[in-house]
């Protein structure tokens, strides 16, 4: 029994029903690893982590910049900005937004920088659901292609604070 | 021989296993506050299924996230690390026929383990430490939290020491001839892992305490975050091992199964404790700063060894229950010996409900989840909480609900009162958290997110919200809670009542649960030797396949989204 010391000859090779299972599921265990190098160099969606050490304060710089040069128009006080496509754009999360709104188009690639400026935050994008994390003091490098025109809403998915679901944002994609 | 100190220990008078009454003391003790901090959980758990249910909303926010620090705090660390250190003290020496090493080591272990979560409740609930339970800095909680969290590891470290001390001297005395039980070697391996993991929490906490002391400099949020879950995931490695642990320890009391082969179920244990320390790679998956070359060979703990363990215990242990119930003469058909299992027997259903809750949907949403690339779908949405409320509550949980049936019987030596409440309680609870964990896994399939005061996000700026097939998930999500906080509370009162209340039962054995009538009498029929088990083989396809087509689907789900590198 499980709870008694094993008979001395219990070291035994597995056999009958136990062994086939035992190869059945490391053949399981096996695809499911190889699904996962296979689809970053076949798949088109990846989660690389590139990213680079950044201050929050050179972070909000960059992103004023960019609201400077490129910005196309405003909604609910928040600056529009259309980034050149196959160019940088930028989104900084805060307590509690998501700053500026991004207007993108679609079929295009852009280097989507994102960093928060006081806590964590989590990058949320709906109804498509992406998600990924964002850290105070990394350039978190999104290099995406919107497939579908459309508004689509951004939240944040990490607790940061008390108005936390009041954090909200925008990406147009046309 | 054993080495027991004289009038130290007595004889069970239902197993006959030795009991050493220091380690039953402690066992005891362990074993009411762990239940006291599940009832905190437990009341925290039905106001936050309340709240993220929006019909209802029931907290205000700054509640909600109080709570919600709380729930996490109480249930995941608390009463979790107080049974675990319960379970050890019992396996290492009823199982082992020795005495506990240390009284003065349990004392230690107890008493800072309890300070430190009595400290962590005041500061969460006088409003200090709001920051839920992964505290991720930049938040800042009062240097009160962190301490807390400090001594409770610490003194969980202790008492794993004690547990080594003991198997030590247990060998050293020569107190059992051969190689330890199962169980004791499932809970070597659970022990091993929570030096690691505790460890971690030391690395991690010293410098978070010494940063709100403005001591030291603020440590980086992206190495938090990889050491924090060094602590957050393994030590759900270690509740599996213990949960395993577990269903071999009330298999074989309530069916009488034993292992089909040591050796396999022995490899299993190893295996988790080789290929889990890598395993805080899955919460940071779509996180800056580690690459993707990293993310994907430790989130499948080097290609998924891990997994591969707990698919093996997943056939082991139903098999042993087959075999045992053929055995007495339960052949008829495939699953004739399922059918006539002790159902009434609320360590078993217990046991079998969590087997099957963590295995068909803790396991597989598990690994699906902690795909690399399908994480995109998933981190920090309902799915996540969906996900582990099936394997750390509908599991381990309920297991270890399970196990105190025998325990407050067989170690408090008390009768439980309502014994029929008893029988469907697993019934309540298990239902209650399935429910819980669909409505949450749906919900969070549409992007609803976890740790989230209001998804109808009122008085934002950009508006926002979710259709209503995802608010008809949520109530699904609230309905469940409501019923897993009542089969919750079930089992809680009635264990209450029995430890304090209850009919003695010292020198006769405990009024026992329905057990599974012999059909044969011995050697009538040669089915002792039959070692085939086809219903579990049947079983655990089934399995296979539900996991493929989950799998895939989410792969598939994936292709659907925004091209992203
Ligand atoms: C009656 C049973 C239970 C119910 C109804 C329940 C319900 C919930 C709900 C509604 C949440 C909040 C999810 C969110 O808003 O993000 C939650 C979070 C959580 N629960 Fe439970 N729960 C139960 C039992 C347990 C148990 C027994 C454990 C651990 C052993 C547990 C561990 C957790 C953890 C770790 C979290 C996440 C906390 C966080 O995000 O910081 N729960 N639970
Ligand atoms: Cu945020
Ligand atoms: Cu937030």
């Amino acid at each position: 029994m499980s709870i008694h010391v094993p008979d001395k000859d219990w070291f035994k090779a597995p056999s009958g029903g136990e062994r086939i299972w035992i190869a059945l599921s490391l053949i399981w265990c096996l695809i499911m690893f190889i699904m996962m190098p296979v689809w970053h160099f076949k798949g088109k969606q990846n989660s690389t982590g590139e990213a680079y050490r950044v201050e929050p304060a050179a972070f909000v710089a960059r992103v004023e910049a960019a609201i400077k040069t490129h910005q196309v128009g405003e909604e609910n006080g928040v600056p529009i900005v259309e980034p050149t496509p196959g160019g940088d754009a930028y989104l900084l999360g805060q307590m509690w937004r998501w700053y500026p709104i991004l207007k993108l188009k679609q079929g295009q690639s852009y280097r989507l920088h994102v960093s928060a400026l006081d806590l964590q935050h989590g990058f949320s994008l709906l109804p498509v659901n992406m998600n990924f994390h964002i850290l105070p003091g990394y350039d978190h490098v999104l290099t995406i292609t919107p497939t579908q025109a459309g508004d689509y809403q951004l939240i944040c998915n990490e607790f940061c604070g008390i108005g936390h679901h009041l954090m909200t944002g925008k990406i147009i994609v046309e | 021989m054993s080495n027991h100190l004289e009038n130290q220990v007595r004889t069970c008078d239902t197993t006959g296993l030795p009991v050493c009454l220091t380690a039953q003391k402690f066992i005891k003790l362990n074993g009411v506050f762990a239940v006291i901090f599940l009832l905190i959980g437990a009341i925290a758990a039905v106001l936050l299924a309340l709240t993220r249910w929006p019909a209802v909303h029931l907290l205000d926010a700054q509640w909600y996230y109080r709570i919600l620090t709380a729930h996490g705090m109480n249930m995941l660390i608390f009463w979790i690390l107080f049974i675990e250190v319960a379970i050890l003290y019992f396996a290492c020496t009823t199982l082992l026929n020795s005495r506990l090493f240390s009284k003065k080591i349990a004392w230690v272990s107890f008493v800072m383990m309890l300070v430190g979560a009595v400290m962590v409740n005041v500061i969460v609930f006088i409003g200090k430490a709001d920051v839920l339970m992964t505290s991720y800095i930049p938040l800042l909680a009062h240097p009160v939290f962190y301490l807390g969290i400090i001594l409770v590891a610490v003194g969980t470290l202790i008492g794993v020491y004690n547990f080594f001390a003991t198997v030590y001297i247990a060998k050293r005395d020569k107190t059992y001839d051969g190689s330890v039980p199962l169980v004791v070697f499932g809970a070597i391996a659970a022990a091993i892992i929570a030096v690691v993991t505790l460890l971690h929490g030391a690395v991690v906490m010293i410098p978070t305490f010494t940063w709100s002391m403005g001591w030291t400099a603020q440590p980086d949020p992206g190495w938090y975050r990889l050491i924090w879950w060094g602590l957050g995931h393994q030590s759900q490695q270690v509740n599996v091992c213990a949960m395993v642990s577990v269903w071999y320890l009330l298999a074989s009391l309530t069916t009488g199964a034993k292992p089909l082969n040591q050796a396999v179920c022995r490899s299993a244990f190893v295996l988790y404790i080789l290929f889990i320390n890598l395993a805080s790679a899955h919460h940071l998956l779509v996180d800056p700063g580690v690459g993707a070359g990293w993310k994907i060979w430790n989130t499948s703990y080097a290609m998924y060894l891990a997994v591969l363990a707990s698919m093996i215990h997943g056939f082991t242990v139903p098999a042993s229950v087959e075999i045992a119930q053929r055995a007495k003469g339960y052949v008829r058909g495939l699953f004739g010996w399922l059918t006539n299992a002790p159902w009434k027997n609320p360590g078993f259903s217990a046991f079998f409900l969590s087997l099957v809750i963590f295995g068909f949907i803790g396991g597989i949403t598990g690994v699906t989840l902690g795909t690399q690339q399908i994480n995109i779908l998933a981190h920090n949405t309902l799915r996540i909480p969906g996900h582990f409320h099936a394997t750390v509550v509908g599991g381990t949980s309920l297991a270890f609900m399970g196990l105190i049936y025998y325990v407050v019987p067989l170690i408090f030596q008390r009768e439980f009162y309502a014994r029929s409440l008893a029988i469907i309680q697993p019934y309540i609870f298990g239902i209650g958290i399935v429910m819980l964990s669909f409505g949450m896994s749906f919900a969070g399939s549409a992007g609803v997110p976890r740790r989230h005061w209001d998804v109808e996000f009122t008085g934002a700026n950009l508006a926002a919200g979710f259709d209503s097939g995802t608010h008809l998930w949520l109530g699904v999500m609230g309905i469940g809670g409501v019923l897993a906080f009542i089969g919750l509370l079930t089992f809680i009162l009635l264990t209450v009542a029995a430890v304090f209340f209850g009919k003695s039962n010292k020198g006769r054995a405990m009024t026992p649960w329905a057990t599974p009538k012999t059909l044969v009498t011995e050697g009538d029929v040669d089915a002792t030797e039959d070692h085939r088990s086809p219903g579990t083989m049947t079983l655990v396809i089934i399995l296979l396949v539900t996991f493929v087509v989950y799998y895939f689907a989410n792969w598939l789900a994936l292709t659907d989204v925004w091209h992203v590198r």
